[in-house]
């Protein structure tokens, strides 16, 4: 272990680079936003999950509605490509034929006066011919209807390690189990919304709430048929994303620029609550199967996994995601022999997309589930069964990645178990339990979450990013990654200030405009520290040396020395720019067709205790208390870390208990915030975080990823943790009062019990 | 926003009389606007029917908590935050301070009113149990004067109540004489707050020398409006509180009540979470009131 | 149909203000459009959120829910209101500080539930913090920071108080 080298600004709690503005009120979000001349669109979107348009009718003689006011967009409009440019290539912009699921956008209208809208998208009637759905995963893999492609399969991977089936006839014990997640809804308190504006010379220009930039830049180009320098993309203040506005904004900006351009007018698209909830992506549900065989002291012989998840209508991310499902479906333990069958399933229900974990919240729910019924089976406790599975320096995964850098699991569950008073507190319980109509339990998991795109995905990337200095002495950081909360501006800019060497209020943010900045990747997977972080750190490291060299910057200097030593590189440059490529760390060999090598260039590692109490009158379970432990590389701002651990720890709370997306005939029936139940102050839990640090010489200045981590132990945790206290194995999440009603009900009538 | 402002004539009630005068003239052509928690989500939704609106908020007729030696009466325009800040409601009627502070959020109980919780006629509505246990008086006005009724008697079927289309309700009244019984009031919801009901069970009892003088259960979300549940009192009234009476009434309460399946839970559910509330009142009961 | 519009006098952050608009717009509508105040944020138009918090006559309510009419005479307070000059409120300050603003669109609604939970309560243990805070929903804070902020916030104002 390497000591980390002092750092002055990073690993402080700097405020937040644009907290002023948002305490002040003064921060514009997309929908405080006004263009001259400016209308406002809406979408008419399917009622029926899947069929084909016979026809589509304007009401004549609807009250306060005259067409000849109004501006239509169909699919007949689209000057390029009538699809969303994602990893493939087949989600329309707008349905012209087939429509595929409820909600999808159909025909679009604008109209100067905003109000006139919700009475014209009502006046709007499409006839279908409707053809059979298929609206769950069993029905896709039915294949009696195909939806997609030959065989209703948007991606598959198979992996094997060892040889699986040389264990099975002799394992001591083997135990088998099978877990379902449900989708689950970001529930960013700011909805989706764009400002479009075209016209011929410039081309396309949009501002919006949006994670990346430069996916919805490459989405446009295709939609309009326009080159690079013709589509400019702008973020706007963004009011939360958890991945609901990595996709997502491309199909939105699209339907604007096509309303703008139709009417030679700025064009706002702002969705309310209800149409964001009913039409926009969600997390993909799953269901895990495990096979697991141990010797009689627990040590894993053999992992055999299925995995299958629900995409929804469109292959959008469904590949990606199943993708890091598959590489988290083994958790943080040594197993010689693994195979992993999975398989991404089309539905015509609205497309899943990218949501905080990517995958890895479901089928570490599993595994970590299933662990608890294996140590059960092998009649040890939950902290044994992982100690003695856990990796260590040196081993190797599933796809066989050495472990070079160092993993202390260990170390993190002795932490959690301590901080959370495990022991003492169960020993309790168990004789308080014994008499009071609340049942109290703890539950651990551990578990693993890879930091940036997977194998050679940032490769493919290739970022680059960097800093500047205008004329003006504006030191401004060029990366297109975004702020929408987890502290993008603010920690980027901590680096680009201990590189230069110049205090933190000195630097600032480029606009994050595609006009502007380079592309360095977009805002997901938990890469922005690690990856675009160092990428900062490098171009600090060498604007410095360049001035160094010639520009006669001394060892010591103020901002204004440093500023000077600007203006002499301008002078003989022209620019004072300093941009970096992304370079992979050495040993990342992926191979994408065996699925084996290094999965990952950096692993965060962590261990959770949740406390739960049951209250056997109403069947509800609350977590009562909850301690995250992990491991994350360099801090770079603890109150910005800490800050985002709470936050997923609070949306996986929500995840396993409160959060249920109830679709009727695939449209989401509880599309109100009355009705999809995310946990308010009065009922998160307290949660207490604690970080180790073990720096990772590849990550700016020592980080790694976190911002998804938390929000993939939670879940098991809190099963868990109610398995301990009612000795009830649940396997199914969300898991409502009601489920556990109907179970605690069959347990005591010990007869089926009308769910 | 899907509503049309535009749609919906809203007029400014400036006294009681001009109100009431109004609503006499034209019969079911207007609707009394008070907090406007339940009107202005069904307007933002664009399922308000275009209409006519009289405010009725701030009326100082319909406003206040009048205390005297027999009865405390509450007007229909008290919001719930003014409900809950209310010291003697707190001490005597605590069921439905309770029950305030359970209505939406500190935002909605600052606009939410006594009256439109009640006549909005949700099943689900918070303060009706408490206030069904409390044998509260409904006080109704029109311009052709008042008139009062059990509140009991007052929801007669789904959002359908015994209130003529020109009336207003006045007043809410409550005897003063429950310092002495044993009150319980449990609300089931989604989450500890701004959760709607689904299950909930308000009782009060009088138990002296281990025999239930005076009963009465009130119950949300487990009929089609809020109900007294009469045929569970039945079983406890005049009998000792032991575990036969209490089998009886839980025997009765999953025959009476008649719980449905919707978007935010079971019947099964709901039922059984009942009798678990109920249950739990029992055996308070007995260990505060019983004789063993 | 077309209806009459309303003459509305609000007193909005301490000063006069006056609108023409329709009395069954929201007091969010007409905070947002017609006073360009688009601090005050819309995140679900069915009072569940929070994040339309303004103070009516020094009660929280939702915007959202309040049709324009009924806050004809009425004092209005917004987080606009919330800084005097270039001096940052306790609460803004301390949400700064503590990290009580992460995407922020929350932010405003939450100041102006927090001013009126110190308001009535200026010492609230962490319950009654939970509680004053329970109609505004934060999707990225998990709620701690925000729960710091408050207590932040209470505590300065109680080092004013004694500093007097």
């Amino acid at each position: 272990m390497s000591a980390s080298p002092k750092t002055r600004i990073v690993g402080t709690a700097q405020i937040r680079k644009e907290g002023v503005d948002k305490v002040l009120g003064r921060a514009k979000y997309v929908d405080d936003l006004e263009i001259e001349g400016m209308w406002y669109g809406a979408t008419v979107r399917s009622s029926i999950p899947r069929g084909r348009i016979t026809g589509i009718h304007f009401s004549p003689n609807l009250p306060g509605i005259d067409w000849s006011e109004f501006v239509v967009v169909t699919a007949a409009d689209i000057p390029g490509k009538n699809h969303i440019q994602m990893i493939a290539a087949d989600q329309p912009c707008l349905a012209g034929g087939m429509v595929n699921h409820c909600d999808e956008a159909i025909v679009l209208i604008a109209h100067r006066d905003k109000r006139r809208l919700p009475a014209a998208v009502s006046g709007v009637r499409v006839e279908y011919e409707p053809f059979t759905a298929v609206l769950s995963i069993e029905d896709s893999e039915a294949q009696r209807e195909i939806i997609w492609g030959d065989n209703n399969v948007f991606k598959q991977f198979h992996l094997e390690k060892g040889n699986v089936d040389s264990v099975w006839a002799t394992a001591e014990h083997i135990v088998e189990g099978e877990y379902h997640t449900g989708a689950q809804e970001h529930l960013y308190i700011e909805n989706n919304g764009v400002i479009a504006e075209y016209n011929e010379e410039a081309g396309i220009k949009v501002w919006g709430s949006l994670q990346c930039p430069f996916y919805v830049h490459k989405s446009l180009m295709a939609v309009f048929d326009l080159p690079a320098d013709k589509v400019r993309v702008i973020q706007t203040e963004t009011g939360g994303a958890f991945g609901g506005k990595e996709d997502y904004p491309s199909v939105l900006a699209s339907h604007a620029g096509l309303l703008a351009m139709k009417a030679r007018r700025p064009i706002k698209m702002v969705y309310d609550r209800m149409e964001d909830l009913a039409a926009t992506t969600k997390r993909h549900p799953s269901r895990t199967r495990h096979r697991t065989a141990v010797d009689k002291n627990g040590k894993l012989l053999a992992m055999e996994i299925e995995i299958a998840t629900d995409g929804g209508a469109y292959s959008t991310l469904s590949s990606t995601v199943l993708s890091r499902a598959t590489l988290h479906s083994t958790g943080p333990y040594v197993c010689p022999n693994v195979r992993i069958h999975s398989k991404a399933w089309a539905t015509n229900t609205v497309p899943y997309g990218a949501f905080r974990g990517f995958g890895a919240p479901q089928t570490i729910f599993a595994i970590e589930r299933h662990m608890e019924q294996v140590a059960k089976a092998v009649g040890i406790d939950s902290t044994e069964i992982r100690r003695r599975n856990f990796l260590h320096d040196g081993d190797s995964t599933a796809t066989e990645q050495i472990m070079r850098e160092p993993v202390i699991l260990d170390i993190l569950l002795e932490r959690a178990l301590e901080e959370s008073g495990y022991h003492a507190k169960r020993k309790a319980f168990a004789i308080e339990n014994a008499n009071s109509a609340i049942r109290r339990g703890m539950g651990i998991a551990a578990f693993y979450h890879g930091s940036g795109f997977t194998g050679s995905g940032e490769r493919t990337l290739n970022s680059l990013a960097g800093i500047d200095v205008t004329v003006d002495g504006r030191v401004r950081v060029l990366v297109s990654s975004t702020e929408f909360g987890q502290g993008t501006n603010t920690i980027l800019t901590q680096i680009a200030a201990e590189s230069l060497g110049i205090p933190y209020e000195d630097v600032e943010m480029a606009p994050p405009d595609t006009g502007i900045v380079p592309n360095s990747g977009p805002t997901v997977a938990s890469r922005t520290s690690m990856v675009v972080g160092k990428l900062i750190e490098r171009a600090g490291r060498q604007l410095i040396a360049a001035l160094r060299d010639s520009a006669g910057l001394g060892e010591l200097y103020s901002t204004q020395d440093f500023l000077t030593a600007c203006e002499n590189h301008r002078a003989i440059h022209g620019t004072v720019e300093s941009l970096c490529r992304y370079e992979a760390p050495p040993n990342i060999f992926w191979d994408d067709r065996a699925y084996r090598g290094e999965a990952y260039p950096a692993f965060a590692w962590a261990v959770y205790v949740a406390e739960v109490a049951v209250d056997t009158t109403t069947y509800s379970a609350e977590v009562t208390n909850f301690y995250a432990v992990q491991e994350v590389g360099k801090v770079l701002n603890p109150t910005l870390a800490a800050g985002q651990i709470e936050g997923g720890v609070a949306q996986g709370v929500g995840y396993a208990l409160y959060e249920k997306v109830i679709l009727k005939n695939g449209h989401m029936a509880n599309n109100q915030m009355t009705n999809y139940i995310m946990p308010t102050a009065a009922d998160v839990p307290p949660i207490a975080v604690f970080f180790e640090e073990i720096p990772f010489e590849h990550g700016a200045y020592g980080a790694k990823g976190i911002g998804e981590l938390p929000h993939d132990g939670p879940a098991p945790a809190i099963l868990n943790a109610i398995q301990d206290a009612i000795g009830e194995n649940f396997t199914s999440i969300p898991l409502q009062p009601e489920d556990i009603f109907v179970r605690l009900a069959f347990v005591n009538a010990g007869e089926a019990v009308e769910a | 926003m899907r509503g049309d402002p535009e749609a919906h004539t809203l007029h400014a009630g400036n006294s009681l009389s001009e109100v009431l005068a109004r609503l006499a003239s034209a019969p079911g052509e207007w609707t009394p606007l008070a907090g406007g928690t339940e009107v202005m989500v069904a307007h933002a939704a664009g399922r308000l029917t275009p209409g006519k609106f009289i405010s009725v908020w701030g009326l100082p007729e319909l406003g206040g908590i009048a205390v005297s030696d027999g009865s405390i009466s509450i007007g229909g325009g008290v919001t719930f935050g003014q409900l809950r800040r209310h010291e003697l409601i707190a001490s005597e009627f605590p069921l439905l301070t309770r029950a305030a502070s359970w209505i939406g959020s500190i935002a909605n109980q600052n606009r939410a009113t006594l009256a439109g919780n009640i006549v909005n006629g949700s099943p689900a509505a918070d303060a009706p149990p408490a206030l069904l246990v409390y044998d509260a008086e409904i006080e109704l006005v029109s311009s052709s004067g008042r008139r009062r009724m059990p509140y009991a008697d007052f929801h007669i079927g789904y959002k359908r109540n015994q209130m003529r289309p020109d009336e207003l309700v006045l007043a809410l009244h409550l005897p003063r004489r429950f310092t002495r019984h044993a009150q319980y009031l449990r609300k089931v919801g989604t989450r500890r707050a701004m959760a709607i009901t689904k299950v909930a069970i308000a009782g009060a009892a009088l138990v002296e020398d281990g025999v239930v003088r005076e009963i009465r259960l009130g119950a949300a979300s487990l009929a089609n409006r809020p109900v007294r549940l009469v045929n569970t009192e039945s079983e406890l009234l005049g009998r000792p509180l032991d575990s036969g009476s209490s089998s009886a009434a839980l025997t009765a309460l999953r025959n009476e009540v008649l719980p449905i399946d919707d978007i935010r839970s079971t019947a099964a559910y709901r039922r059984q979470v009942a009798v678990n509330l109920l249950a739990e009142f029992l055996d308070e009961l007995v260990v505060t009131r019983g004789v063993r | 149909m077309s209806i009459c519009w309303s003459a509305i006098e609000i007193t909005i952050n301490g000063e006069s203000a006056s609108v023409q608009v329709p009395p069954m717009k929201r007091l969010l509508d007409v905070l947002r459009e017609d006073l360009g105040l688009t601090g005050t944020k819309e995140g679900c138009g069915e009072g569940e959120c929070g994040s339309c918090s303004v103070r009516m006559n020094g009660e929280l309510v939702n915007s959202c829910l309040v049709p324009v009419l009924q806050a004809d005479g009425a004092r209005i307070e917004t987080v606009e209101g919330l800084a005097i000059d270039a001096e940052l409120h306790p609460l803004q300050k301390a949400f700064l500080e503590c990290g009580g603003a992460q995407c922020g669109i929350c932010t405003p609604g939450m100041l102006m539930a927090a001013t009126q939970l110190l308001a009535r309560n200026p010492s609230p243990s962490l319950s009654e913090i939970r509680e004053g805070l329970a109609g505004n929903l934060c999707r990225c804070t998990g709620f701690m920071k925000i729960f710091d902020s408050v207590i932040e916030a209470a505590a300065m104002n109680g080092e004013m108080k004694n500093a007097r």
